[in-house]
């Protein structure tokens, strides 16, 4: 069991922390330019994700990175012929980009999944979703993240 | 791994064909990301319950693969279109091959 601090270091720490608080929050990741691109790259063979059709529900600021809640829904009739066949979710803040890849047919009824996720540092989430003609779709969306969540 | 339980919801019990059926699972698990060190400095290896599938009257609806980014004892909402009555049935696969399987039923009128 260590020592309680004495008032001196009890004052420096909250001064310390209280410093912290007050950094700004864009900060550049810890974890710049991780693997995000190639995961994404090896989801789509190379081929360009269009913008839309993706919507990707996430809290702006997350205050625990342990758990952060998100949604993710693609657009689709969800039948035999036009369906979402997969949605990859990557962090591009992360130590490791790779999140979740959710996997849908018609039988799903809607694209849609709801997991919580753990979250670093502030960065950008990006859905990318594969439709069954081959077509991709993406959206991204900034999380500010308060309590880094990955155990360090 | 075979005693946990899952916690299993579906927001109907009973559906008409073509209705959507909504599933909420929650289950219990540390999901070792592999990016812990222990009290000696040595990394905490990974373990985590990399596959999920769902499905129903032995159809598969719904799947996912998770990374150690997702949340210890993770949470999974999804929906399925109903079709058939039967066992609708959860299955978390964790690295290295161990499953936690969950059951319950949908009447498909």
């Amino acid at each position: 069991m260590t020592l309680l601090p004495n008032r001196r270091q009890a004052l420096a720490i909250g001064a310390s922390a209280a410093a912290a608080a007050v950094l700004p929050l864009s900060a550049v990741p810890a974890f710049a330019a991780n693997n995000s691109a190639d995961l994404i790259k090896a989801f789509t063979g190379g081929k360009t994700a269009t913008e839309g059709k993706v919507k990707l529900d996430l809290p702006e600021i997350a205050e625990n990175g342990n758990t952060v809640p998100m949604t993710v829904t693609a657009e689709s009739p969800m039948t035999d012929a036009s369906h979402v066949q997969a949605i990859l979710i990557v962090a591009d803040g992360n130590p490791n980009a790779g999140v979740a890849t959710f996997l849908f047919s018609p039988a799903s009824g809607v694209a849609e999944a709801n997991i919580r996720v753990r979250l670093a540092t502030t960065q950008n989430i990006i859905a990318v979703a594969k439709m069954s003609d081959g077509s991709f779709f993406t959206a991204s969306k900034q999380v500010k993240v308060t309590i880094g969540g990955c155990g360090g | 791994m075979a005693d946990v339980k899952p916690r299993i919801k579906l927001d109907k019990k009973q559906a008409k064909k073509g209705e959507l059926v909504e599933v909420k699972a929650l289950v219990q698990h540390i999901m070792e990301t592999g990016q812990r060190r222990d009290a000696s400095g040595n990394v905490v290896p990974r373990k985590i319950l990399s596959k999920f599938v769902c499905t129903v009257n032995g159809k598969q609806v719904f799947a996912a693969e998770f990374e150690p980014a997702v949340s210890a004892n993770p949470y999974i909402q999804f929906k399925f279109k109903a079709e058939e009555s039967g066992p609708v049935v959860l299955t978390w696969t964790e690295d290295g091959g161990a499953t936690i399987v969950g059951q319950d039923s949908i009447t498909v009128t």
